[in-house]
């Protein structure tokens, strides 16, 4: 940035609109405008987060019996035999818990969205090797999570188009404290 | 000194009881012997060095409670050690950590930070092109979501005052508003949410608010007037001043701009807070006002009757701290503390009250005031109205146990 830009730049702090080639923005602060244009295909690749109405969901499949064969083979040896648990989180069980001494916050008992299994499983599973699994993998051990919580049937794919709809057994319980209303916390 | 010789000093010092330290001096003025000339002062120091640290006398002052799980190396927490230092700012190397997948090794000439989602046109940023932009400089703590979470538990811990409450630090961050380079993308103003992810092995993400964004966020580049420590998200990470630690995404990534929040694990099955009826408050995202006494704490005990200073932290989410009263009757009476300037918003604040000890059991608390009005509640009030798997947001009034022999306990008091 030359001399001239910076004080443009501290010109403009107290006058909207200077001279020179940089966009003038609405604080009032010229910036540099060194942001380099990005095309969708480029953009593809790290764009990995699923919304809960399912934008942003691969194309892909799989069912609960592909996931046990995934699960056993990545998964089993951190989470325990069909998510038990041990010695890392627990996936399976604790419905009915939540408002106990001893709370059990599972995929089955807590997670208000299945998207979100999906996007965290692709994002961040195996903790060792994460973005490794490949969409249908990853559908595929969604249904096998589901399943053994007791929300889908064995024989139920996950898809883009099915694993939206599910509905997790928590999901009204959460109280959505922002924007703050009074007297909230 | 090593670390088992000075804490077996400090508790021989600790036991000295009433009138220890008052002798010590007596002797002193009675000894005829001239003051001796320290090695040191009779032969040159070594020279200069290309970075510094503490004293070698100081090394024993770390983080603190490292741990995590088996095969999860990275993912974890340390602490703080809160009750070995004094002042507004943390030093870096002592910054309280806590990652999800481990704190990647990135090269910054290969980082990129994209823009996308609900904008006019999507751009990517190096780290070269982002400190070419206008920065601030702001004074904030940090405060993990988790912090205290131990005090949730049925028993007081047996903790330093850094093991249950380091999850807060405090730092000068430099950077460039995040409403700058949004207002360069032309996001849409009917987006009411973006997505922040880092580029770890997590791709940790949490959805802000717009208007957060808009207001007093920041892209921070530099820590206490160097470039971020890697552990704090080098060479760039998110700062949301107040609000809970995990939201300030370090290692930034991505900016997705969205009309809704995306729900990320870290937002629903994690940093949810668990309330005793069984329904979870979401979205909690201000950290509350809360203060902590460091100095006495466990493991800094006093030597005997005497005068004091109680010393200790202050620091509020929402605001700036207004008011610490201290107690050294169990809460029977309050007494202000005088506040350390500059008092900011959003920074931590130290606040010190001299005390004449008379070297019997007590119990000593703070109770911090920010300038919302709100209030530290006592602990049986906060576990009343939170219940106690919340694991989230704990901001109670700590109280310590002073006993006769001057040591210094957790107590629910």
């Amino acid at each position: 940035m030359s001399t001239r830009d910076l004080a443009c730049v501290a010109l403009s702090l107290v006058i909207a609109g200077c001279a020179g080639t940089a966009a003038v923005v609405k604080t009032g602060v010229e910036t540099p405008n060194l942001g380099q244009a990005v095309t969708a295909a480029e953009i593809a690749g790290w764009d990995i987060s699923i919304a809960p109405d399912g934008a942003g969901l691969p194309a892909g499949r799989g069912t609960s019996a592909q996931g046990a064969t995934v699960y056993e083979a990545k998964c089993q040896s951190c989470h325990g035999a069909k998510g038990a648990g041990q010695p890392n989180d627990r996936l399976v069980g604790g419905q009915g818990t939540l408002a106990s001494k001893a709370p059990v916050r599972t995929v089955g008992s807590y997670w208000p969205y299945a998207t979100t299994v999906f996007d965290y499983v692709r994002r961040a599973m195996p903790y060792a090797q994460s973005q490794s699994l490949t969409n249908d993998e990853v559908y595929a051990l969604t249904a096998y999570l589901l399943h053994l919580n007791g929300i889908i049937a064995d024989t139920d794919e996950m898809n883009a188009q099915t694993l939206p709809k599910v509905k997790m057994p928590n999901r009204d319980n959460f109280i959505v404290v922002y924007p703050a209303k009074p007297g909230a916390r | 000194m090593d670390l088992p010789r000075r804490s077996f000093l400090k508790r021989s010092v600790a036991l000295l009881g009433a009138g220890g330290l008052g002798s010590a001096s007596a002797v002193r003025a009675e000894a005829q012997e001239p003051l001796e000339t320290p090695p040191w002062t009779k032969s040159p120091g070594t020279g200069m060095s290309e970075y510094g640290g503490p004293s070698k006398h100081e090394g024993h002052v770390k983080r603190a409670g490292i741990g995590s799980r088996p095969g999860t190396t990275g993912s974890g927490a340390s602490r703080t050690p809160l009750e070995a230092l004094d002042g507004m700012i943390t030093p870096s190397g002592l910054h309280f950590e806590r990652h999800h997948s481990g704190v990647p090794d990135i090269d910054p000439a290969r980082h990129r930070l994209l823009i996308h989602g609900m904008v006019r046109r999507p751009l990517l940023f190096t780290v070269e092109a982002l400190l070419r932009y206008p920065r601030v400089s702001r004074i904030h703590f940090l405060e993990c979501s988790g912090n205290s979470a131990v005090m949730y538990g049925a028993t007081p811990p047996t903790q330093t005052a850094g093991q249950a409450h380091g999850l807060v630090s405090c730092s000068e961050w430099t950077g460039v508003p995040l409403r700058l380079l949004l207002e360069e993308a032309g996001a849409d103003p009917g987006a009411a949410w973006l997505l922040a992810e880092g580029a770890d092995s997590a791709a940790m993400s949490r959805s802000v608010p717009m208007a957060k964004a808009m207001d007093d966020a920041l892209l921070a580049l530099f820590q206490n007037g160097e470039r971020l420590r890697p552990e704090n998200g080098y060479p760039v990470r998110l700062f949301l001043p107040g609000y809970e630690g995990n939201m300030s995404v370090k290692w930034l990534r991505r900016i997705k701009v969205t009309a809704t929040p995306t729900m990320t694990k870290d937002e629903t099955s994690r940093y949810t807070d668990l309330q005793a009826d069984g329904k979870a408050l979401m979205f909690t995202y201000p950290m509350e006002v809360k203060s902590v006494i460091t100095r006495p704490s466990p493991g800094v005990g006093l030597a005997g009757a005497g005068l004091y200073e109680i010393s200790g932290l202050a620091w509020s989410g929402n605001g700036a701290v207004a008011r610490v009263e201290v107690s050294t009757d169990g809460g029977g009476t309050w007494r202000a503390a005088a506040l350390t300037t500059p008092v900011l918003p959003r920074a931590i604040t130290p606040f010190r009250v001299a005390w004449k000890w008379d070297g019997r059991p007590t119990v000593l608390k703070s109770r911090a005031t920010d300038d919302t009005g709100a209030i530290q509640p006592e602990r049986e009030r906060f576990i009343a109205d939170h219940g106690a798997n919340a694991i989230f947001h704990y901001h109670a009034i700590q109280a310590w146990a002073v006993q006769a022999n001057g040591e210094v306990k957790h107590v629910y008091a």
